[in-house]
């Protein structure tokens, strides 16, 4: 970025002699804390998930590892259509996300003025109550015969999405619909926050230079605004993305019996089945498979070192 | 546009709100693995790491295992309950009848309201109670599946029917007897949860509910029914349906009833499987009827005149909370004199007018009437002769049936 230069590292003056040796731990040290809590709240999780999968028994026999691979096809096999589902849903939120949320993080950085802080505070504020109570009030927004979907029904919308396979009837809840606008509403902030961050960072010098240069206001987004917010995209679209996927409150509220996400095929695996196994096998699965997608997304947005 | 009404929330909305506020995302918690893992696995490298972290068998000790009984030299009991599981005075914070106990007894009861979920309590202590430790907890209250699944793996004390008189003479008799605990050898009830029909009478706008069929088959009532995900409730009340006794059905009755269910889901007339959270979908008129918990719908009803239930003719199913005490407990007499206390029928009877579930001790109606006339003859707290005759109780499953049943279930329920 035009605006941000490295500080030349700063020579030793002559004369003086070399860091003591004192110091050298110090780096190290204040690593500590940060090491020891990937340690304890990752590594070790996910090692036992990964014993936990390939293991089998029962809880009163006990579960011994047996390095039972076939696990995680049976899993995959059986649920396939789930993970499909919940990278479609997860996919569809962040770009809902990414539309709605682009134009207000613009605002907010160029245009808002003195109302920046406010509107700032109005994205943040549903965070002050529970994700539980957020998605809940969904329920009495999207209720049957309510003003919302009593609007949409009288403009013909519902047919059209009813169409689509998206609703069902003249309902709106408990349908594939009502899941995307529980992730989409939910994960929103998350989108914006990253692209509010990026978009304020750029020079406005540079929309000058640009306007000095007869570029319209549209090739001006395209060639400067927008490539210089790329960092905000992709760490937005990720932010959101990965934990939509893997989300299973939305689906578990809002959905029906078909839009049940992996989420809660995982939950229902843990702590109504008790198959461990098979639970720890659907999340290795759920985990690699956003690894894979999100270094593929990377890699094509060509943002390595931008992330 | 006429059936929306943003009107604030009932207290069971509100309750059921809570509930699934901390069955939700609390549920998940990774305590159980965290502590698994900590214990385990500290040796990290490759598969030796992986192998060193199997989950031992269960111990197989019938009967239980006590502790010393330190009843004489401590006063006291803890006892681990359900949240808003108990009665409370104006001010919300004392227990009256906690403290009559207290009065009477001398013992201090230490009452902890730290059991949210089943399957999440049973990750919290199953550790301890497989290595044979205490779980520092006298008393727990456990639903009957798990209350079966504690004393079959042996973590539940035999209780010493010398210190259960009023106990053993006041229980109710549709709880005499449950086939995972003959004669109420480890345990007692502390509630019964009947699960029946609730429907709303504007929502379902003319159209006649009486059995469970009609709300898997009338059309017009297509995307407006609701099931619970609780299987023994949904499922039980399916079998009943279908003339099958929950009490001795066998797996091919089960996969019929479940082919039965899949039916109705595949024509979308399942508007969807809940816990707790039906209670916002039955009193919005989002779900025309659906299968309720019977404490809730005292409530709703209370709220919402618009909400009634119906006692199929098959009959409705009735499951428990109840009182164990689990191995290695210290304070075993103190927490039998505890749970004699909550069969005196005053005790229960101002237990019963707080919290509206299915009372099991016999000769309360009396005392409850002195408190609440109108709880005193509703059917749902003190179920009448010809009500009781009804109840049907799902019969105990070994634990590979269970998992069958759960998968099966679940996979009905779209996870």
């Amino acid at each position: 970025m035009a605006t941000v230069t490295e500080a030349p590292p700063l020579a030793p003056a002559p004369g003086t002699k070399p860091p003591r040796r004192r110091g050298r731990w110090t780096p190290y040290l204040l690593l500590l804390p940060g090491l020891l809590w990937l340690l304890v709240f990752f590594a070790l999780p996910v090692i036992y998930q990964a014993s936990t999968s390939v293991q089998t028994g029962s809880l009163e026999e006990g579960y011994e590892v047996t390095w039972h691979f076939a696990t995680y096809w049976d899993a995959l096999s059986e649920y396939w259509p789930q993970f499909v589902r919940s990278v479609l849903y997860a996919a569809s939120a962040t770009v809902l996300c990414l539309l709605l949320g682009y134009p207000l993080a613009y605002l907010i950085a160029f245009r808002a003025g003195r109302w920046r802080n406010l509107i700032m505070i109005l994205v943040i504020a549903p965070f002050f109550t529970s994700f539980l109570i957020r998605t809940l009030a969904w329920k009495t927004i999207l209720a049957d015969g309510g003003p919302v979907v009593g609007a949409l029904d009288a403009l013909h919308v519902l047919d059209v999405t009813a169409w689509l396979g998206w609703t069902a009837g003249d309902r709106v809840l408990a349908t594939p619909l009502a899941v995307v606008c529980g992730l989409t509403y939910n994960f929103l902030p998350f989108m914006i926050l990253p692209l509010y961050t990026s978009l304020e960072r750029i020079d406005p010098r540079l929309h000058e230079a640009a306007n000095d240069l007869y570029a319209r206001p549209s090739t001006t987004f395209r060639k400067v605004t927008f490539p210089l917010s790329m960092p905000g995209v992709v760490s937005g679209t990720l932010l959101t993305f990965i934990p939509a996927t893997g989300d299973y409150i939305n689906a578990d509220l809002l959905g029906s019996t078909d839009t049940r996400m992996v989420g809660n095929v995982i939950q229902s695996q843990f702590l109504r089945i008790l198959d461990y196994p098979t639970a720890a096998a659907l999340s290795f699965i759920l985990m690699a498979a956003i690894l894979f997608m999100v270094t593929f997304y990377i890699r094509r947005s060509g943002t390595e070192d931008l992330v | 546009m006429e059936q929306y009404e943003p009107d604030r929330l009932s207290a069971a909305q509100v309750a059921a709100m809570r509930r699934s506020f901390r069955n939700g995302r609390a549920a998940l918690t990774r305590r159980s693995l965290l502590r698994a893992s900590a214990g385990g696995a500290l040796a990290v490298g490759g598969g030796g790491a992986l192998s060193g972290c199997g989950i031992p068998a269960a111990g197989k000790t019938q009967g239980g295992v006590s502790a010393e009984d330190h009843s004489k030299e401590e006063k006291t009991v803890n006892f681990s309950n359900w949240t808003e599981y108990m009665d409370v005075d104006d001010s919300g914070r004392r227990h009256p009848t906690l403290e009559a106990f207290t009065k009477r007894t001398g013992i201090k009861v230490e009452y902890t309201e730290d059991i949210n979920d089943n399957t999440e309590f049973f990750g919290k202590i199953k550790p301890q109670l497989a290595a044979g430790q205490d779980t520092g907890r006298d008393i727990i209250v456990l639903t009957d599946w798990l209350a079966a699944r504690l004393i079959r793996l042996g973590w539940a004390q035999k209780l010493d029917p010398a210190n259960l008189p009023n106990a053993f003479a006041n229980l109710s008799p549709q709880f005499r007897s449950p086939d995972w605990d003959p004669g109420r050898a480890y345990s007692y009830p502390w509630q019964g949860i009947a699960a029946v029909i609730a429907y709303n009478k504007k929502a379902l706008d003319g159209v006649e509910v009486k059995t469970l069929s009609d709300l898997l088959d009338n059309p017009k009532l297509k995307g407006r029914v609701g099931l619970l995900t609780e299987m023994r409730d949904t499922m039980g009340l399916t079998l009943l349906d279908m003339d099958k006794d929950p009490e001795k059905f066998t797996a091919d009755d089960y996969d019929a009833a479940l082919a039965r269910l899949q039916k109705a889901v595949d024509k979308g007339q399942i508007r969807r499987f809940t816990g707790n959270d039906y209670t916002a979908d039955i009193s919005k008129g989002d779900f025309a009827a659906c299968v309720a918990w019977a404490g809730d719908v005292v409530q709703l009803k209370a709220d919402n005149p618009d909400i009634d239930f119906l006692i199929p003719d098959s009959g409705y199913m009735m499951s428990s909370d109840n009182l164990l005490i689990p191995n290695k407990a210290r304070h075993k007499t103190n927490a039998e004199r505890l749970i004699d206390y909550y069969f005196e029928p005053q005790a229960a009877a101002r237990l019963a007018a707080y919290i509206n579930f299915v009372c099991p001790v016999d000769g309360v109606k009396d005392d409850l009437a002195k408190i609440d006339e109108d709880a005193a003859n509703n059917p749902l707290i003190l179920p009448d002769r010809a009500m009781q005759a009804k109840s049907r109780a799902f019969r105990s499953l070994s634990s590979e049936e269970e998992t069958v049943f759960e998968e099966k279930f679940a996979k009905l329920t779209g996870a």
